[in-house]
């Protein structure tokens, strides 16, 4: 079984459960899970990396292509994830960034560095290895966090509200590069999102956090009230 | 199977914080049981017989009284006025250029040992120092030296003024750390918008909230103040002097026939310590009392603003100015050849004193440079693993053990030390580097923490989970992320404890049995002879090496990541 499956998940902290989906993403897809803050969404994105807080208490499990990842470490999961913002380590340079992430199986400095330079290609980034990362533009560093994480070979990708710092335009791009080169790898992926345009450009199945199906077009509608309980 | 490895990881990570609490309490409460002993005539000595004949020969010192009443009268003296010139500089100043300036200021005062500044200010003050100069002969008629006690005065306040001078910086650092917690700003405008004055509006709203997280910084301000050695040796009255001076005479007596007395004496610096910290709570609770009835009254105190905003400035300046002027008389001295008086500089300068004290200067700073480096290394790497283990582990740091963290500045130094040297005695570890590094440590290790914690725990956690979900492992995102990206507030640590191990005078002096000779003990031995041009150079290289050490905090990442401006420093 290939993709990536959330087997009965369901997480809770006191009386409040807070997610709670049973589904499975298969390999290309892209799931959209919707709801504004405060409800569970970076819980589940937590939960399925596994770094989750104490103070929640998660039942159920994780499989990625039929393997269950449920009680490995976040490291040993192969799963990517984009954040809000990019997150990339101010003190490397973008080639430090992405070998950072490249596995440490692919051997020899020129290996290594062809490797990087590609990435670079293909991120419109040709000739950027040595650059400061502070230096780039807010699309530059939102691509090359993308390359960071696909160049570590996750075999599922998670976006938590990736293009929410973008101004509109910037956006639409970003959004469109992420989505067309995780279909490329074939990665199943949950795009975390409060903004019905995201879901939207994702064109795939839409969920609440518990599991509620939601309508594909809530068109002229903001996401908050939709989804108000 | 695989959740029971997750839940006990291997690796000994785990027991850095208590290897780190024992390194650091061990000795502190090994010493109090040391220094327990002999008080009570439990060890085999000459004339010592068990029961409470130290005491009783304690009590027959006819210094005992007005020693004692010094201690307690120069510590609560310098700590109030400390701490006031700190919150009244923090309510009122705030936002002004001067405030900017004494910021800048902060951390060189921070570095310079307690030593030197007492040094600098015994130039200053004595009656043929710089301010006797600076007005002779034309307003006080002196071709001469006066015949006056402005130094090592029998009221203390030479020693209080020196005191004063070293705390404020320290006590106003620790209250900067904690006031972004305070909500401070947006109080601070609810109480104006009230018609309330800029003072009371502060002590009202922000005080409360800031002084409970200043309170173990201050608690270790008094118990520090009351028992200070250099200082008081330096600066302080001498017949008698202040107790803990006092014992670390009987203590340093080469016949040993003291050491019962001193030991005595040692439980009773403990005790006045712990009744003067009782005290000091008693009149927080006062002071609660009062600030709560005023609010309730609705004072405005707009009266308050006036006055002591400039009063508070001036202090501060004062303060600020008396160790910078001090530490300059130290660099013309080292360099005097004719010095009369009542000039205000040598008629020649010379390299002479330097040249000759050489060979001497060289073999205290390699020694000082070498406690320090093992001290701080040691510190630093154990500070990480309680850092990193709380990190992995999910630790939550308690209020306990921040008490314990305090501990070895709160229990007065003059009380366990007597006690540790007696055991390093006994071992034969006495007057061994290792042992003095290993005593250094025990003061090291707090300040190191109490340095890096709060920037090493501040730090954005996402990098190490987008770092995890990218394959790496706790060991390489702890040395290829966290430790260069916190490159900058390691270093400051580092240069904290260099700074904290190259002030220790106490415990090299007792540790050391006079064998470990460093700049700091060399500078305070010397100081009682009046040589001021070797105390010149002595008390310049003791404060050049914690200075270098935080020039090194700021150089090197600055150079290391030149090319990184993500890694700049927020202005």
């Amino acid at each position: 079984m290939t993709g990536l499956v959330l087997d009965n998940l369901l997480v809770t902290s006191g009386d409040t459960t807070w997610v709670a989906l049973h589904t499975t993403v298969a390999r290309g897809e892209v799931l959209t899970i919707m709801g504004p803050s405060g409800t569970g969404k970076s819980t589940l994105l937590a939960a399925i990396i596994g770094t989750l807080a104490p103070a929640f208490r998660m039942t159920g499990k994780v499989l990625l292509d039929g393997v269950d990842v449920t009680d490995r470490p976040t490291r040993a999961r192969r799963i990517g994830l984009l954040f809000q913002d990019d997150v990339l380590f101010p003190h490397l340079s973008v080639g430090g960034n992405l070998a950072f992430a490249l596995p440490a199986s692919i051997r020899g400095r020129r290996a290594r560095r062809d490797r990087i330079a590609t990435a670079l290609v293909q991120a419109g980034l040709a000739g950027f290895a040595d650059r400061d990362p502070a230096t780039l533009s807010g699309g530059q560093r939102a691509r090359v966090a993308l390359m960071r994480t696909l160049l570590a070979e996750p075999r599922a990708l998670l976006l938590d509200e990736p293009f929410s710092r973008l101004d509109a335009d910037l956006r639409a791009q970003i959004r469109s590069f992420v989505l067309t080169r995780a279909r490329d790898e074939g990665l199943p992926v949950i795009l975390v999102t409060h903004d019905a345009e995201d879901a939207r450009a994702a064109a795939g199945r839409i969920l609440s956090p518990l599991g509620k199906e939601l309508p594909k077009k809530p068109q002229g509608v903001e996401g908050n009230a939709t989804l108000a309980r | 199977m695989r959740a029971a490895m997750k839940l006990f990881p291997r690796g000994r990570l785990r027991l850095a914080p208590r290897i780190t609490l024992a390194l650091m309490l061990g000795p502190v409460l090994a010493g109090l049981a040391g220094t327990l002993a002999p008080a009570f005539g439990l060890v085999p000595m000459p004339d010592a017989p068990p029961g409470l004949a130290a005491f009783r020969q304690l009590a027959d010192w006819p210094g005992l009284r007005p020693a004692a009443v010094l201690s307690l009268t120069t510590g609560l003296a310098s700590t109030a006025l400390a701490l006031a010139i700190t919150l009244a500089v923090l309510a009122l100043l705030q936002g002004t250029r001067a405030f900017a300036l004494l910021l800048r200021l902060l951390s060189p005062l921070l570095a310079v040992p307690h030593a030197a500044v007492a040094l600098g200010l015994a130039f200053l003050l004595a009656p043929s120092g710089w301010i006797a100069r600076a007005l002779s002969p034309w307003a006080t008629g002196w071709h001469a030296p006066p015949d006056l006690l402005t130094l090592n005065d029998p009221a203390g306040l030479a020693l209080v003024a020196g005191l004063v001078a070293k705390e404020v910086p320290f006590l106003l650092l620790m209250a900067l750390a904690a006031l972004p917690q305070t909500d401070a700003p947006r109080r601070r405008m609810v109480a104006a918008t009230l018609g309330y004055g800029t003072a009371a509006g502060w002590a009202y709203t922000v005080l409360p909230a800031l002084y409970r997280q200043m309170r173990l910084p201050v608690y270790a301000v008094l118990a520090y103040a009351m028992t200070v050695v250099d200082m008081a040796m330096i600066l302080g009255p001498t017949r008698p002097p202040t107790l803990a001076v006092q014992i670390t005479l009987w203590m340093t007596d080469p016949s040993l026939a003291q050491r019962g007395m001193a030991a005595a004496a040692a439980l009773l610096q403990l005790a006045l310590v712990v009744g003067a910290l009782l005290a000091w709570r008693a009149a927080e609770l006062l002071a609660k009392r009062l600030l709560i009835c005023r609010a309730m009254a609705g004072r405005r105190g707009l009266a308050l603003d006036g006055w002591l905003g400039p009063l508070a400035g001036l202090l501060a300046a004062l303060a600020v100015a008396a160790v910078a002027l001090g530490l300059a008389g130290l660099a013309v001295w080292s360099v005097a050849g004719l010095w009369q008086f009542p000039d205000a500089l040598p008629e020649t300068l010379t390299l002479n004193t330097w040249s000759r004290a050489a060979p001497d200067l060289q073999a205290a700073t390699t020694l000082t440079l070498g406690l320090a480096a093992l001290a701080t290394a040691t510190a630093i790497a154990l500070v990480l693993a309680c850092l990193e283990a709380e990190a992995r582990h999910g630790l939550r740091p308690t209020t306990r053990a921040l008490w314990l963290l305090y501990l070895p500045l709160i229990v007065p130094q003059i009380a366990f030390l007597p006690g540790l040297q007696f055991l390093a005695l006994v071992t034969g570890a006495e007057g061994t580097a290792l042992a003095v590094a290993a005593a250094h440590l025990v003061f090291v290790l707090p300040y190191v923490f109490l340095s890096l914690a709060p920037p090493w725990r501040a730090w954005d956690g996402r990098t190490a989970t987008a770092a995890a979900t990218l394959g790496a492992s706790p060991f390489r995102i702890f040395w290829h992320l966290r430790l260069p990206m916190l490159l900058r507030p390691v270093l400051t640590a580092a240069a904290v404890g260099v700074a904290v191990s190259v002030g220790q005078y106490l415990p090299t002096l007792l540790i050391g049995g006079g064998r470990v000779v460093t700049l700091t003990t060399e500078a305070v031995a010397l100081s009682s002879g009046g040589n001021r041009r070797i105390i010149g150079t002595y008390a310049l290289l003791q404060m050049a090496l914690p200075a270098l050490a935080f020039a090194m905090a700021i150089a090197l990442p600055a150079l290391v990541f030149r090319n990184r401006r993500g890694m700049a420093v927020a202005a």
